[in-house]
């Protein structure tokens, strides 16, 4: 993939498939993104052992992320093991694009 | 000191350990089904982390389906560095140093602020390693990549190193040609202390001003090997008094200790110095 198509490649993100990033190990963080119908809006399920203390702030941050792609409609499943924002946000543009690309993982 | 690309655990831990530079891999730590996860990973940790060292990032080679997106990705978070994983031509700096020129631009940041490094892995490379320390403005180190070297070479790795000695050499050259560091291969010794120092003190012997490690257990070792000993700070700062009274008598013929001293002498006290004072056995810039 040369580096002037890079550019363009994610102007218009359309999800053909459901796709993931992540793992289970600490510090990581488990996403699964999924097309959903328009409307649906995007729906996270989010599965965390600091879910009460940090779980708003993970959906947030996931759902800042899928709307740096342009979209408004999407299925969220994460699983997460202790991760910092910037490894969600890293995982969450992983499995998008993956997703974008019709990858399954 | 190399740090996965893929693992996040190490990405948001590497700072800790107390290396002058901390190389995030996206090259051989990350399979190829995680490259483009991996360099996610690493752009969001050099943007969003502050590390207390330098922050290089490995990309792979253009030539492969990763290296311009690894390049794409990387620069808008920008790094302190980005290592070449091999180059055989001088070319092949001046290609990635347009990309990052570009990169600067657009994004902003001042132009030379994002530096590179390249790694020798071959005969060709070696061949050739003046001109690529030399070709660009943004080159400030050159490696040597031990085991892809000893490969193309066809031998194998021996305890003494006999098969790196003239290619070590040569990268040290180039390095002062160049007017750049040179930083030795990581080592295959995780297991025993003693072997692994020997071969620190050795390149460091050669000229080498560093060496890429793979363990933290090694950053100590290496820091150790290069620290000077009280007795060289100390007689260091009798050269640099033994200069400055000269200077003030106006005289041309300095000795300390009983020994003329030279220009050579004092470009190593002055070396020594410095290392003194970046690992905090003086205080400030050792100028005083």
């Amino acid at each position: 993939m040369s580096f002037a198509k890079r550019q363009g490649e994610l102007e218009l993100t359309v999800l053909q498939k459901a796709a993931q990033a992540g793992t289970l190990e600490s510090n990581d963080i488990m996403i699964t993104v999924s097309p959903a119908d328009p409307g649906d809006g995007i729906r996270i399920e989010l599965s965390s052992p600091l879910i009460k203390q940090f779980g708003r702030q993970i959906k947030l941050v996931i759902s800042e992320t899928i709307q740096e792609y342009g979209l408004s409609d999407a299925l969220v499943h994460a699983n997460d093991r202790g991760a910092l924002d910037c490894t969600i946000r890293a995982r969450v543009r992983a499995a998008v694009e993956r997703a974008a690309r019709g990858e399954e993982q | 000191m190399y740090v996965p690309g893929n693992n996040p655990g190490k990405l948001q831990s590497a700072g800790i350990y107390g290396a002058d530079a901390v190389i995030f891999d996206l090259e051989d730590a990350v399979a190829v089904t995680e490259k483009d996860a991996a360099r996610h990973l690493v752009a969001c940790a050099v943007r969003e982390i502050k590390y207390p060292c330098e922050v290089a990032v490995r990309i792979n080679h253009i030539s492969t389906p990763f290296g311009y997106d690894d390049l794409n990705c990387i620069l808008e978070a920008k790094p302190d560095m980005i290592r070449l994983p091999k180059a055989e031509y001088a070319d092949d700096v001046r290609k990635i140093a347009d990309i990052i020129d570009k990169a600067e631009a657009r994004h902003g940041f001042p132009h030379g602020s994002i530096k590179m490094m390249a790694s020798i892995k071959s005969a060709q490379g070696l061949v050739n390693a003046c001109e690529i320390a030399k070709a660009h403005a943004r080159m400030v180190a050159i490696a040597i990549g031990g085991e892809d070297f000893i490969a193309d070479l066809n031998t194998t790795r021996s305890v003494d190193g006999a098969e790196l000695a003239y290619a070590r050499s040569q990268i040290v050259v180039a390095a002062r040609v160049a007017k750049i560091h040179a930083i030795d291969s990581v080592s295959t010794i995780l297991d025993d202390d003693e072997a692994f120092l020997k071969e620190v003190r050795m390149i460091k012997q050669l000229g080498f001003d560093g060496k890429s490690c793979v363990h933290p257990r090694q950053v100590e070792l290496v820091h150790e090997a290069y620290t000077p000993t009280e007795k060289e700070v100390a007689q260091a700062h009798r050269i640099l008094a033994g200069i400055k009274e000269a200077l003030e008598r106006k005289s041309g013929v300095i000795a300390v200790d009983g020994k003329m001293v030279d220009g050579p002498i004092i470009t190593r006290a002055e070396r020594t110095i410095a290392y003194a004072a970046v690992v905090g056995m003086i205080k400030g810039d050792g100028n005083d």
